[in-house]
């Protein structure tokens, strides 16, 4: 009897709470966990990362420019990482406003695809970024950079390479974090500095790559980056409101830096 | 943002936009709709992500999403849904699953909601079907 009467304060608990909540407008934790998470929609991309750094004041793009990478990788994933990074540099030459550099790396992107056997459709693509690129429209030039990084990971899915697709989103948020790290760096702002708060973009990243295969998680590369990434997520994993000072954006920059470097080099961690 | 800008818009041809493999013709339909709820902020200045989340919503269920946010954006998460449903909401959460302050808008099964971050980090967009049955939807954001 008392159990049944402890049973039925329960339910009853359990329904004013049920019914707070509701009222309140609160989802609850177990509904929460069930929430869809997707590549296209989850991530943002390095266009939305550069237009929230952006609003802190005037941004030197120019002055983020890195010199050029190497095109002659043989190690698949290393591409996809650099891919990702060369579409990064794209949004960020259209930030500049500089035509000649969105060709120039509109003109690797294409080369990196090629290497990757996703390049037929993109061929068309890059002609599009040099149009636009000549006829200085940005807006359109950035939707392309977008339409392009969708297209190249729509071709790695249907050409059984969905391992992949994760590594070339992967390599656009780090660079898009060196570069916006970088920025910060050269001229703190605290409205600037609250982009670097991503944990949970970082956690997904993370376990997307644990779902590749263990195969291609064993490259040496890819365990590295893996590794590193989950230092980084403590890095950015800040409480909501708190900005990150000029010493813990340092921090993530340098965990950033490495990283990048490490996915430039032609010579991959062993 | 400004809400004299969601007058619908007649179509949208959204070139660099992408079918997702495998979405069904209701769904194709409810993202073109959703597109064109989300062309009304493209005159103010957003601009609409290369991509969306379409499914289900069902009567006393919430169709959640999870979409991570840089403080200093605007952005506006737009969304509609087929026959049967007569209508849907668009609501926006923070990580702790409280519900956030949005501007709306309502037109039956067509709806939005638009939200400037006061901390970057992840949120959860809920589409919420409050008249009719159960039916296909997709959502679409942009951001300024």
């Amino acid at each position: 009897m008392i159990c049944l009467a402890r049973l039925a304060v329960i339910v009853l608990m359990a329904g004013i709470f049920a019914a707070f909540g509701a009222e309140t407008g609160r989802i609850p934790a177990d509904q929460l966990a069930k929430a869809a998470t997707s590549d296209s929609i989850s991530i943002p991309t390095p266009g939305e990362l550069f237009a929230a750094l952006e609003k802190s004041g005037k941004i030197n793009w120019a002055g983020q420019y890195r010199g050029p990478i190497p095109m002659t990788y043989r190690n698949r994933p290393q591409i996809a990482l650099n891919l990702g990074g060369l579409i990064a540099d794209g949004f960020i030459a259209v930030e500049a406003k500089d035509g000649q550099q969105v060709k120039n790396i509109g003109s690797d992107i294409v080369k990196l695809a090629k290497a990757l056997g996703v390049s037929e459709k993109l061929l068309s693509r890059g002609n599009s970024i040099n149009e636009f690129a000549e006829n200085s429209e940005w807006d359109t030039l950035q939707e392309e950079l977008e339409a392009t990084q969708n297209e190249v990971k729509s071709s790695m899915q249907s050409h059984a390479d969905q391992d992949l697709v994760i590594l070339v989103t992967l390599g656009g948020w780090i660079r898009g974090t060196q570069v916006v790290t970088s920025a910060i760096l050269q001229n703190y702002d605290e409205l600037a500095a609250k982009v670097l708060r991503q944990p949970a973009l970082v956690h997904f990243m993370q376990s997307k790559i644990n779902e590749i295969s263990p195969e291609l998680r064993n490259e040496p590369l890819i365990k590295d980056v893996s590794d590193q990434l989950g230092k980084i997520e403590k890095l950015v994993s800040f409480p909501p409101g708190k900005t990150p000072d000029v010493e813990e954006v340092r921090k993530v920059n340098e965990a950033v830096n490495k990283m990048m470097g490490e996915i430039e080099s032609k010579e991959a961690p062993q | 943002m400004n809400r004299s800008l969601l007058v619908p818009l007649s179509v949208i041809v959204f070139g660099v936009s992408v079918t997702t493999r495998g979405d069904t013709d209701a769904e194709v339909q409810a993202r073109k709709d959703a597109l064109d709820v989300a062309a009304a902020f493209s005159n103010d200045g957003f601009k609409i992500r290369d991509g969306h989340w379409c499914g289900i919503v069902k009567p006393h269920d919430h169709s959640l999403v999870a979409v991570n946010l840089y403080a200093g954006n605007e952005y506006w998460f737009s969304a509609s849904a087929t026959e049967p449903a007569k209508k849907i909401a668009v609501s926006v959460y923070d990580e702790t699953g409280k519900k956030v302050t949005t501007e709306s808008y309502d037109n039956g099964e067509k709806a939005a909601a638009g939200f400037a971050p006061p901390s970057s980090g992840e949120y959860l967009v809920s589409v919420d079907l409050l008249e009719g049955e159960q039916s296909s939807f997709c959502l679409v954001y942009s951001y300024k």
